[in-house]
């Protein structure tokens, strides 16, 4: 129950900050790529704070503790190479967020703003997340299912 | 505030704060893994609804899309974050806060595609598609 109740309220402690950064306004994200028109650079500073609080943290974090609190261990990816996957995979999600201005979290949180918008943007992402995993979730039965999450699953974030 | 969330979640429930991450783990159906997903989507669904309540300019859309526009859009972001494994919060914050080499180069990847995209829809086709 705790463990729901937390995810419930960092969710909503995300979509908070998501909307007091601006990350919820389609126009701010176009803003901040629009180096030839009206450039906008408030974006670099949120990503930047959010990484500013948070690097310290993992790294005290994963010297110095054994488990977290609610969990047995902690779930962190463990790759380091750097295949093609990533780099196209990324680059196909660059030019959604480039086309539609909402990334995955500020489109969530903006549809329960009713937000049409991010509604009709939002549907089509989970259509284009589910179809994926439904995709990798076949291959992996036809391949013997054999699952390896590690190479499936999300393994960075 | 996006970092304090996302600290929580490491301290709390051991996990990385990628939003596509936790949409996908969803679609994957592994047994028990489920329920904290769902709830943390609840939580940004209810964000919205309720801050929108006070504050509607920071949800406010102000760049001219067609339906056909956000539905491509909506499926290029969504395939390409599980391909990638990752978007701006899994990458961009958490990967890049790790000092993972992975995640800063999908980051780079990811931010030079948008700023192409944004390119051409703003200096070729006038700003709106």
């Amino acid at each position: 129950m705790k463990v729901k109740i937390g995810a419930f309220l960092g969710g909503a402690l995300f979509g908070v900050g998501l909307a007091i950064a601006g990350m919820t306004q389609p126009a701010k994200i176009i803003g901040f790529f629009d180096f030839f028109g009206n450039w906008d650079p408030s974006l670099a500073f949120v990503m930047l704070g959010a990484i500013v609080v948070y690097t310290p943290v993992y790294r005290w974090a994963i010297r110095t503790w054994q488990r977290p609190i609610w969990a047995p261990a902690f779930s962190l990816p463990t790759r380091k190479d750097i295949d093609a996957r990533l780099i196209v995979g990324s680059a196909i999600f660059g030019v959604g967020w480039g086309l539609g201005g909402y990334c995955p979290g500020p489109a969530l949180t903006s549809i329960g703003a009713g937000s049409q918008e991010a509604l009709t943007f939002g549907a089509s992402m989970l259509v284009g997340v589910g179809a994926y995993q439904l995709f990798m979730r076949v291959r992996e039965r036809r391949t013997g299912g054999a699952v390896d999450p590690q190479a499936a699953a999300m393994v960075d974030g | 505030m996006i970092g304090v969330a996302a600290a929580g979640l490491l301290l709390f429930h051991g996990r990385i704060a990628g939003i596509s991450g936790i949409a996908g783990g969803i679609f994957r159906r592994e047994p028990g893994d489920i329920s904290w997903r769902l709830m943390f989507i609840v939580g940004l669904f209810t964000a919205g609804a309720v801050w929108s309540q006070f504050f509607p300019l920071d949800y406010a859309v102000e760049i001219e899309r067609s339906t056909v526009a956000l539905i491509v859009a909506g499926l290029t972001v969504g395939i390409g974050t599980q391909v990638g494994s990752g978007c701006t919060s899994g990458h961009g914050v958490c990967g890049i806060g790790r000092l993972s080499k992975r995640s800063t180069v999908a980051t780079v990847s990811f931010m030079v595609t948008a700023a192409i995209t944004i390119f051409v829809v703003n200096e070729v086709l006038g700003g709106s598609v």
